[in-house]
């Protein structure tokens, strides 16, 4: 885009994010959640909307909305209500969504982000409400019918309406990136667009710099990446701005993106044609939350990112780079921070975390918990590092066998004989043999010609296969030709 | 006319299955009988939408058998008539009307369960008022019921079959709904007994649904002991049922042990018009003179928003019945009818499944929904609502035990007389005030007009059942079993 229009125009952005909540049943019913199972095994009467049956709320989910809710700084309503948003269609089998509308669980929260130039910012959150998933629609698998599967029918979400208070699509992608981030350390979703269980919806206007009034929006669906949201809102202000600056305008309607051909397109379904006819739903009572089990939700917070950084960078003396990647996720964080308290060196432990084991997982965060080398087990490879027992080299030889067999170091440097020798004797009689062997050059050493220290210890260590203590092998061969 | 041949009560069939005296088998074998017999001819009364003889001759003995080891159950070995907008296992749950056309669900709802459990047998499937929607069971698929005194007569409705069943002595008990006074209405006019629990007594997990918030499983008896003891069974708190309330479930039948000396009886004047019918009103104040002989202080009250119930009933119920009746789509069970895309499907099925009522009532309802409607139909009604509550609560903490009224303004109409669905409205007019308010209330027989049966209504306060019941066995004693009959 031409700078010109950047410098004219500016882009105003809120983001509607839907997350599924990592609960083992569902919203309304005892059905699993279960990502993947064949279509329609995760059904009864309650999700499939067979006549009669009635919604019953789970209240895990309710817990994991509310520590959402207070980790985005939101005021938590001790009464909130749980209404109908009515639309035919045939996933969504009762004919309504249960979801939330004029009093949800929360509001007027914020997120902290940066801006490209690193200054603090903050996103408001608008709310955050709790409602139920519908079911999928599949257009592809039986030619001329849509076959419907219902597992998703009923599985809890929130949605979490953001202020438009972004400016660009960069502040946009920090947003989400770093609400995905708390998310995940309070561990109420896996956070996984692949899996549906993150969806972002954006709204998106144009209006030239300084005015006051934003202008018409519309709503920017079917992105699959933070990426792919940052270029289609890219895309969506062009095409604004191009509507805009030649004297039309922007019709409020929702835009699909495609991701392969790069393009935004309307949709077909007309926006403003919805009436929801919300209502306050009569299966299920008002939503109470006492204070005193809001509290509890509030105490048992997990430290959430931005403390853990700042923890970190005191704690532990790391540098920006390192606390970043260390903090990235909270499994890897937890991993690193037990490391570093067994082991006591947490430079140490962060190099290994951030080199050996995060390249083990290949970047893969939550991979970690299923990672057979526990933290307590690096610590004890690292201690045998330090406490002189292991080699630098021998070390990541262990740690090899560690990922491979989970066993703990001490044993596998035994059992591969990695363990370093400073048994004097033994180093000595390596060293006889040497000198026995290589007598030319331990004369012209102890005659004076240092540069062949090198030689003469290499060939110990040769002989004992890397194990021989270089520190000792050093004193010993001083004290036998030194001069 | 058909006159009714005492099956004998649950109390004495119970007993009397126990002892071994008589068996389940036996005694649905003698209701099946009784209930061919009344079908028959060309005055058959159209009772039941489904009854299938060796079904419940099979299971008949299998639960007799069952619970011969075990305490015997408050209702064992007697038959109840199930409303076909109740879930059963084996016979259709259709709710009257052809859009749910052969639907067998799945599962069973907690009411029938709680019946199964006591020994009771789920007996058949009642005709009704398509989705409970009408006063008289004429809004049918599949025809309209007769009434057992007045064959020529409407039962009543929504639940009119299940009435009938109890007026032509087929069973001691049915199961009925009530949105607005479809069990309270018919009991009326077929002179039996018809309760409708506190809002949140009974669960409604199973009950297709109308209207959520008014919508409440209620027993019809033929005698105030046969209803108590229905109640008794399916009553109490459903982990199914968000609505239903954490409460303990008194021994309704022993309510008869309670005097009314002393109770006060409140007369509310809104419910004894000008207009009322002075022979209606003579049977109402022979009923409460009994009362007073027997200790009870009659006091006059006022329930000043009664006359805002209709509007707003026909408001609230129709709203909420539009979006439960939403998931009658065509796509998952029940009726389909192809049509041009996903929408031209819609409008077939639900236009061809819904019979007239249904459809007005959507409309209504979706109407009332809508934006820039809302606050001034449904939210408005909703606030309407609470001066209707809070009118009970007022004279309920006043110190009056229950309330005694007609329960209908006039006895049961013609079939065919009444075509102006307004005019049909309004003879819910003394019941939809206790849906409306979530208050028990029970209809009682106290006598006929023009040959045939009325009904005085009592009501009490949230979860006061047992007053209401201790009032009505006081009544019967009076009046003498089935007074109307």
């Amino acid at each position: 885009m031409a700078a010109s229009l950047r410098a004219d125009w500016e882009m105003v952005v809120g983001l509607e994010v839907h997350v599924q909540l990592r609960t083992r049943s569902k919203a309304f019913c005892a059905c699993s959640c279960e990502y993947g199972a064949p279509p329609n095994v995760n059904t009864c009467p309650v999700c499939l909307a067979l006549p009669g049956a009635l919604p019953v709320l789970n209240g895990r989910a309710v817990e994991l909305a509310t520590r959402a809710a207070l980790a985005l700084n939101c005021t938590v309503h001790p009464v909130s209500v749980f209404a109908r948003k009515n639309y035919f269609y045939p996933d969504l089998p009762k004919g309504y969504q249960i979801s939330q509308f004029d009093k949800p669980l929360a509001t007027d929260g914020y997120v902290e982000i940066a801006r490209s130039d690193a200054s603090p910012m903050r996103v408001g959150v608008t709310r955050l409400h709790m409602e139920e998933d519908a079911g999928k629609s599949i257009h592809d698998r039986f030619p001329g019918a849509t076959a419907i599967d219902l597992n998703r029918s009923g599985v809890p979400l929130i949605e979490i309406v953001s202020e438009p208070d972004m400016r660009s699509a960069e502040e946009a992608g920090a947003y989400l990136r770093v609400l995905k981030q708390i998310l995940e350390y309070l561990d109420v979703s896996d956070v996984s667009m692949e899996e549906g269980s993150l969806r972002v919806d954006a709204n998106v206007s144009a209006r030239r710099r300084g005015a006051a009034k934003l202008g018409t929006k519309t709503e920017v669906k079917n992105m699959n990446s933070f990426s792919g949201v940052e270029r289609a809102l890219e895309v969506e202000f062009v095409r604004q701005v191009g509507v805009l600056a030649s004297g039309g305008t922007v019709q409020q309607q929702t835009m699909l993106w495609d991701a392969g051909a790069g393009e935004v397109r309307p949709s077909r379904t007309k926006e403003g044609s919805h009436d929801y006819r919300y209502f306050p739903e009569p299966d299920l009572p008002p939503l109470v939350l006492a204070d005193e089990w809001i509290d509890r939700v509030r105490h048992d917070l997990p430290e959430l990112p931005a403390d853990r950084r700042r923890r970190f960078a005191t704690d532990y003396k790391l540098g920006e780079y390192d606390v970043n990647v260390l903090t990235a996720s909270s499994r890897v964080s937890d991993y690193y921070e037990a490391v570093a308290r067994a082991h006591r060196d947490p430079k140490v432990a962060a190099n290994w975390v951030m080199g050996e084991v995060l390249a083990q997982l290949k970047g893969s965060a939550a991979d970690i918990d299923t990672f057979r080398v526990r933290p307590q087990d690096l610590a004890g490879l690292l201690d045998l590092m330090r406490d002189g027992v292991l080699s630098h080299t021998a070390a990541k030889q262990v740690f090899a066998g560690m990922v491979a067999t989970g066993d703990p170091a001490a044993q596998i440097a035994e059992r591969e004989g990695l363990v370093k020798v400073d048994d004097d004797a033994q180093l000595a009689a390596w060293l006889d043999e040497v000198i026995g062997e290589l007598p030319t050059e331990a004369e012209r050493f102890r005659a004076g010609e240092k540069k062949l220290q090198g030689v003469l210890i290499g060939a110990v260590m040769k002989k004992s296969k890397g194990r021989a203590d270089p520190r000792k092998l050093n004193q010993l061969l001083a004290a036998r030709l030194g001069s | 006319m058909t006159e009714p041949i005492p099956t004998g009560t649950a109390a004495s069939l119970q007993e009397h299955t126990a002892s071994g005296r008589t068996t389940t088998a036996a005694t649905v074998d003698s209701a099946l009988a009784r209930a061919r017999d009344v079908n028959a001819g060309r005055e058959g009364l159209n009772i039941f939408v489904a009854l299938d003889d060796s079904y419940l001759q099979d299971h008949a003995t299998v639960s007799a058998t069952q619970l011969t080891d075990t305490e015997p159950g408050l209702l064992l070995g007697v038959p109840v008539a199930i409303k076909d907008n109740i879930a059963t296992l084996h016979h259709p749950t259709t709710c009257g009307s052809l859009i749910l056309g052969g639907y067998v669900s799945p599962y069973e709802a907690t009411v029938v369960r709680r019946l199964r459990e006591a020994g009771a047998v789920p007996f058949g499937k009642t005709n009704m008022d398509e989705f409970a929607m009408g006063s008289s069971t004429e809004n049918s698929a599949y025809g309209p019921t007769r009434n057992p005194p007045a064959p020529d007569r409407v039962p009543g409705g929504s639940s009119g079959g299940s009435a009938a069943a109890v007026a032509a002595g087929i069973v001691p008990i049915a199961l009925g709904s009530e949105t607005g006074g479809s069990v309270r209405q018919p009991a009326a006019f077929c002179g039996i007994v018809g309760v409708k629990p506190t809002y949140g007594r009974v669960s409604r997990f199973g009950l297709v649904a109308f209207a959520s918030s008014l919508d409440q499983v209620g027993v019809f008896g033929a005698t105030v002991d046969d209803a108590a003891r229905g109640l008794r069974t399916i009553a109490g708190h459903d982990p199914l049922d968000s609505t239903s309330a954490l409460l303990d479930v008194p021994d309704y039948h022993l309510a008869h042990r309670r005097s009314v000396k002393g109770m006060v009886i409140g007369r509310p004047k809104e419910y004894f018009p000008e207009s009322l019918d002075p022979r209606m009103r003579a049977r109402l104040d022979v009923a409460l003179e009994h009362l007073r002989e027997l200790g009870a202080e009659i006091r006059d009250v006022s329930l000043p928003h009664t006359g805002l119930a209709i509007p707003v009933y026909y408001i609230v119920a129709p709203a909420e019945a539009s979006s439960n009746l939403a998931r009658f789509d065509g796509v998952r069970y029940g009726l389909r009818i192809g049509g041009d895309g996903l929408k031209g499907m819609y409008e077939a099925t639900r236009s061809k499944g819904f019979g007239p009522e249904v459809t007005r009532r959507i409309m209504l309802g979706t109407y009332v929904l809508s934006a820039g409607y809302y606050d001034a139909y449904y939210r408005k009604a909703q606030r309407v609502r609470t001066l209707i509550a809070d009118d009970f609560s007022r004279v309920f903490a006043s110190g009056v035990d229950v309330l005694f009224t007609p329960t209908t303004p006039t006895p049961a109409f013609p079939i065919g007389a009444i075509s102006d669905p307004y005019e049909m409205y309004m003879s819910d007019i003394f019941t939809a005030t206790a849906n409306l308010a979530g208050v028990p209330a029970m209809s009682q027989p106290i006598g006929r007009v023009g040959g045939l049966p009325v009904g005085g209504q009592l009501l009490a306060a949230h979860f006061q059942e047992e007053k209401m019941f201790s009032v009505a066995y006081a009544l019967e004693r009076a009046l003498g079993v089935g007074a109307s009959s």
